[in-house]
């Protein structure tokens, strides 16, 4: 791997966001921990009943997990505009958009790979059948990147703005929800019995999709925060 | 006044301008930068030093006047690998070390023939801080670390917005040493500053912008 080609600053850049995260391993553990609070509420507010439990655990582990993983959102981009890493980046002989394809690929793995984690743990406190585990794991791991990566696409496009946490929040939310209808009905539909491979395809189609433009949309609107 | 060869000519830029919401912050301004040769962009605090560096970079675009690299016109993908950058935010991250900092840029820019990290920290007297956090570091400790990243760019065109900020009086030898060295190999750089500079190599050419 000769230094400065493109393999060896993926991985140069891929190595640095991980090692600054585990560097800071608190803030990875914050998203975990409110995720393991919202779902151990659930049964005290709405009372032990299993059978209702288990109606509503797939959707309210699916949002809790979306939820905790907007804690963490506005943050990727931040330290390095406010450390000049990314002008260094901008001016390195690299594509910008597949360094930035590296930089949410070391998101997604800090701030939703420890949720898919603890997703079985979240889901059997409510008394999600053992059987639709796979489906409910299947669904996280298309819907945590979509989301990683369209809010990626709005944290580079407020990144000129100070306090952009609002204005993040707002314009995700119409986002997601296609996103949560798909991987809650997936979920739903193994619970009942039924054939749960369309909404996991729409997500994994929605993922391809989103895999290829996001990265570009996130190049273009961090050169324009940056080109004032 | 002799024409230069247009081969040597590295960064030329011509009648170029710049206004932020219809004010000018500097211009119209003319030079030439030639290979083997360091220029010195003086001005007062506002007259626009910073602005015309990111100007040179591509990481804004201009807007007036026209702004040559090579004899092309500059774009951020045709700047990229020519240009090394060293601004007021020195892009090292404050929870890694030295070593790992310049691994980084290592990854990303390739270096410079001859150099490693080690020996570039080495370089800039670095030695025995490899591996001790950024954060932990003095603000002239972290500039000559952000030095160290300079050398091992292998880019001909240095652009140093206010190098001599926070060093002592050995570090401004040694970024005056680093850029005599960097014309004598042929690269060329853009310094600013608002103090007294004195080259190595006689009276460097003078860029004054006016406010």
């Amino acid at each position: 791997m000769t230094p400065g080609s493109t393999t060896s600053a993926c991985v140069a850049l891929l190595r640095r966001d991980l090692t600054l995260a585990w560097r800071r391993r608190g803030d990875i553990a914050m998203p975990v921990l409110y995720a393991l609070i919202v779902v151990t509420l659930f049964p005290f507010a709405l009372g032990p009943e299993s059978a209702l439990l288990t109606r509503i655990a797939g959707g309210v582990v699916q949002v809790t997990v979306l939820l905790a993983m907007l804690l963490a959102l506005d943050m990727m981009f931040r330290s390095d505009i406010e450390d000049g890493s990314l002008e260094q980046l901008m001016l390195a002989p690299q594509p910008l958009a597949l360094m930035l394809a590296m930089k949410i690929l070391a998101h997604w793995i800090t701030a939703a790979l420890p949720l898919i984690v603890v997703a079985p743990l979240l889901a059997g406190m409510l008394h999600l059948p053992t059987a639709v585990m796979p489906v409910l794991i299947a669904s996280l791991l298309l819907s945590t990147p979509l989301l990683s990566l369209l809010g990626a696409v709005l944290v580079a496009l407020t990144a000129g703005t100070r306090r952009s946490g609002m204005l993040l929040a707002l314009m995700l939310l119409p986002l997601c929800v296609p996103v949560v209808i798909f991987s809650a009905g997936a979920v739903a539909a193994a619970q009942q019995g039924l054939p749960w491979i369309a909404p996991i395809a729409w997500l994994g189609a929605a993922l391809a999709m989103t895999l290829v433009l996001a990265p570009l949309a996130c190049a273009a609107a961090l050169r324009i925060a940056l080109d004032a | 006044m002799t024409t230069p060869d247009p081969a040597n000519v590295l960064l030329e830029a011509r009648r170029l301008s710049f206004f932020r919401q219809d004010e000018p912050v500097f211009g119209p301004l003319d030079f030439r930068l030639l290979a083997g040769q360091v220029a010195l962009i003086e001005g007062d605090n506002g007259s626009g030093k910073t602005t015309l560096m990111r100007l040179l970079t591509g990481l804004l675009h201009v807007e007036e006047g026209e702004l040559l690299l090579h004899g092309a016109p500059l774009t951020p993908q045709g700047a990229a690998g020519e240009i090394a950058f060293l601004g007021h935010q020195l892009g090292l991250k404050s929870d890694l070390t030295p070593r790992e900092n310049l691994r980084v840029t290592e990854g990303l820019y390739g270096r410079r023939r001859g150099l490693d990290p080690a020996t570039a920290l080495g370089a800039v007297g670095l030695l025995g801080y490899e591996d001790e956090p950024v954060r932990r570091l003095s603000a002239g400790q972290k500039k000559r670390a952000a030095l160290a990243r300079l050398l091992l760019i292998p880019a001909a065109l240095w652009l140093l917005d206010e190098p001599y900020a926070n060093l002592d009086r050995e570090g401004i030898a040694l970024v005056n040493r680093l850029l005599d060295r960097h014309a004598r190999e042929g690269g060329a750089a853009l310094v600013t500053s608002h103090g007294a500079v004195s080259f190595a190599g006689g009276e460097p050419q003078r860029i004054r912008l006016h406010a």
